[in-house]
């Protein structure tokens, strides 16, 4: 059955070679099964936005290329693939190279730990969570040194916002997180996942976890670079920010990082608040790779908010943006964080 | 550790070249920014970019031909520049034109201006951040092109003013038209208000920035809406009232502030007067000529003569020296978006880039208007 097919593989593996050389192989096979997701998910998303972008200013978006248009971001990603490597001539030429592969990097690495759902899961370790956020966070360095690199006062003043727009939401991102693992009582992702079966973590915790999605969606949008915050690449002040003098394949990592950045934000989300690969009420919880099914609904779900919030907000100011997390976000966060553990203590918890 | 900073870090004032190509700076402006950190401390304004010697090429032109150049400035107001020349050289020659004319004129005129201004809307929305206020303003802009495109046959360099009438005749479908996109406008401009005025980020994006006086407007020369946000009382529509905006009664819109949010304001208040200006004249059209004979070379008698509108964007004038011949001896136009671009210095001082934009894109320049 479906359910043995990875022991199937491991076996046929075992019978063509010795064991420690399946164990490699094994991991690349993943390896090369993530990039595969890292990829269409990348596309796909890329193409959401765009139909949904064309829905809500009444046009159509992409349709021709395909079923719904959906190869058209296939025929970009060929163009994209395609086209020349153009760089600044004062560039600074080994961090303007390298700090694509930073956002990718880290983008892959955190996908990794990501529960589709209860079979699929490549990386599931006690400190889930924390490698989580610190991983993600050394992304941003990809995007400061794109503006730092590039020699470009443009992408320069983007980048200066990326490291000021990352380190604060940054906190909010992670006490928002922490107000929820004070209510689960673990890092593990699979056993905070676990724990939903009697209920989904926003209802478990209610008055704060309902407070905490709230931080974490709009901190989110701030971690993912996208409108009301979207200040980093402010097209109408900065042309294209901090990529401006990356082209081809360079400027396609960015692209592909921003959405699968948001793709990993929105499931954070879900796995914290609504209950992950688990379907609603345990109605097919038996069914085997069933959970990968709700998984993507609610991760879509979650994902239609952000660009419900993008297709919607003007941007932010920089100064506003800092009052936002420094003087709001960040005293409400401290407050539920001791709020959630006081329920937590005197069992106010559903 | 002070000392050390101050040492080893200093920080500088830096040059940042905004333009020529620059999605903010609508066109080709280019400005010439020193920088402290994301502070604006000095905006040089560089023009040229455009420059097509209009204004030269205007004393080679017959009056008649004046007309199509005016088009070419001002392309969103192409209507009023149109009708400028053309109350000139009518005033000049003491042609009469009946009401019908001039009702159509003006309908025409504040079916521009309502054009120009959802297409404004549009635009101030992206340029603080809101993409789709681009595609609403267009929609709605769409509409009243196919208006004048049914009417005469272009939808932006409209030409339909000639000296002493209209080129054509209003098609049938007009009144019926017209009516349809004033009641589709109603229905859309409360929208307009749901997504961007009411909204906190954008309220606090324009409120007390780029904050001008009214005695600095003045001052200034600031002219149309972007003085009008400053209190400052100054439509032609209502000081040398022309056409037929002596047989409406509206209000002009002033707001007091003097920030971005009032110049976005006093748009937002223009295109209802506007819808009003249109519903009261719409169904006073009299069946009369639609065109006063003239000669077939026009010659303007030896003087000065000075004819100023009230187009999208403020004052436009156009100034005539005529030695009795067919072409006019010098010719001047005064745009209003120079005036107003003046000031962009005093008002984006001390402010953010992104503040810079944002008053940019409420004091609503088009750049071939200022280059002419």
């Amino acid at each position: 059955m479906i359910l043995n097919i990875f022991t199937d593989i491991h076996e046929l593996l075992l019978g063509l070679m010795p064991e420690n050389i399946v164990h490699i192989t094994e991991l690349v096979l993943i390896a090369v099964a993530y990039l595969g997701i890292f990829a269409i998910l990348g596309l796909f998303l890329v193409w959401l936005e765009r139909r949904i972008a064309a829905f809500f200013q009444f046009r159509l978006g992409p349709n021709r290329v395909g079923p719904m248009g959906l190869f058209q971001t296939v025929a970009d990603a060929l163009k994209l693939v395609s086209k020349e490597l153009t760089g600044t001539e004062k560039a600074d030429k080994f961090l303007y190279k390298i700090a694509p592969y930073f956002v990718i990097t880290t983008a892959l690495m955190s996908l990794s730990l990501i529960p589709f759902s209860y079979e699929i899961h490549a990386f599931d370790i006690n400190i889930g969570l924390f490698f989580l956020t610190s991983v993600s966070s050394v992304g941003v360095l990809g995007i400061f040194l794109a503006g730092w690199a590039s020699n470009n006062k443009y992408s320069l003043i983007g980048g200066m916002r990326t490291g000021i727009q990352m380190i604060s939401y940054e906190l909010s991102v992670g006490m928002a997180i922490v107000t929820m693992v004070v209510l689960a009582g673990t890092l593990q992702i699979s056993e905070i996942v676990e724990i939903q079966k009697d209920g989904w973590l926003i209802y478990q915790g209610h008055i704060p976890a309902i407070i905490a999605f709230m931080i974490f969606m709009i901190a989110g949008t701030a971690e993912s670079n996208r409108t009301p915050f979207d200040l980093v690449e402010a097209e109408s002040e900065l042309g294209a920010g901090f990529h401006t003098e990356y082209s081809g394949m360079n400027f396609a990592y960015y692209f592909l990082a921003e959405f699968v950045n948001l793709f990993l934000i929105s499931s954070v989300a879900v796995i914290l608040f609504f209950g992950g690969w688990l379907s609603p009420f345990g109605i097919t919880d038996t069914i085997p790779f069933a959970g990968l099914f709700w998984f993507v609904i609610k991760v879509l779900g979650v994902i239609f908010i952000f660009m419900w919030f993008r297709w919607t907000f003007p941007r932010f100011r920089i100064d506003q943006l800092l009052t936002l997390e420094w003087k709001f976000l960040l005293p409400i966060n401290m407050v539920n964080i001791v709020l959630m553990a006081l329920m937590v203590w005197l069992g106010l918890t559903l | 550790m002070k000392e050390f900073l101050t040492d080893q870090l200093k920080t500088q004032e830096y040059f940042l070249n905004m333009g020529p190509q620059h999605p903010a700076t609508h066109g080709v402006l280019r400005l010439l920014l020193k920088l402290d950190g994301e502070i604006v401390r000095n905006v040089d304004m560089d023009l040229g970019y455009i420059h097509r010697s209009i204004e030269k090429m205007c004393e080679r032109a017959s009056y008649k031909q004046i007309i199509h150049l005016t088009d070419r400035l001002d392309y969103l107001s192409a209507h009023m520049n149109n009708e400028a020349v053309c109350l000139l050289a009518e005033k000049a020659l003491n042609i009469e034109v009946n009401d019908r004319i001039k009702i159509v004129r003006t309908i025409m005129d504040e079916l521009t201006r309502i054009s120009s201004h959802v297409l404004w809307w549009g635009v101030t929305g992206m340029d603080i951040g809101a993409i789709t206020t681009f595609m609403y303003g267009f929609r709605e802009r769409e509409l009243i092109n196919d208006i004048f495109e049914e009417t005469c046959g272009t939808r932006l360099t409209m030409n339909y003013n000639v000296i002493g009438g209209l080129r054509y005749d209003i098609h049938e479908n007009f009144v019926k038209r017209t009516k349809d996109v004033l009641k589709h406008l109603k229905k859309k401009l409360p929208e307009y208000d749901k997504l961007l005025t009411n909204n906190i980020i954008f309220q606090k994006r324009l409120m007390n920035v780029g904050v001008i006086s009214g005695e600095d407007a003045i001052a200034y020369g600031l002219n149309g809406p972007t003085a009008r946000g400053s209190g400052v009382s100054c439509d032609i529509r209502k000081t040398h009232p022309y056409s037929a905006y002596d047989m409406v009664d509206f209000e002009e819109a002033i707001f007091t502030e003097g920030d971005s949010f009032a110049r976005y304001k006093v748009r937002i208040k223009e295109m209802w007067e506007s819808i009003s200006i249109i519903e009261q004249l719409i169904d006073k059209i009299p069946n009369d000529e639609y065109k006063v004979k003239t000669k077939a070379v026009i010659k303007l008698p030896v003087g000065d003569y000075l004819q100023r509108v009230e187009a999208s964007r403020g004052d436009f004038g156009v100034y005539v020296k005529s030695n009795g011949q067919k072409f006019p001896e010098r010719l001047k136009f005064r745009s209003p978006g120079f005036a107003n671009l003046t000031a962009l210095n005093k008002m984006a001082y001390g402010l953010k880039i992104a503040d810079l934009v944002a008053i940019l894109s409420t004091i609503d320049v088009v750049v071939p208007d200022i280059d002419r």
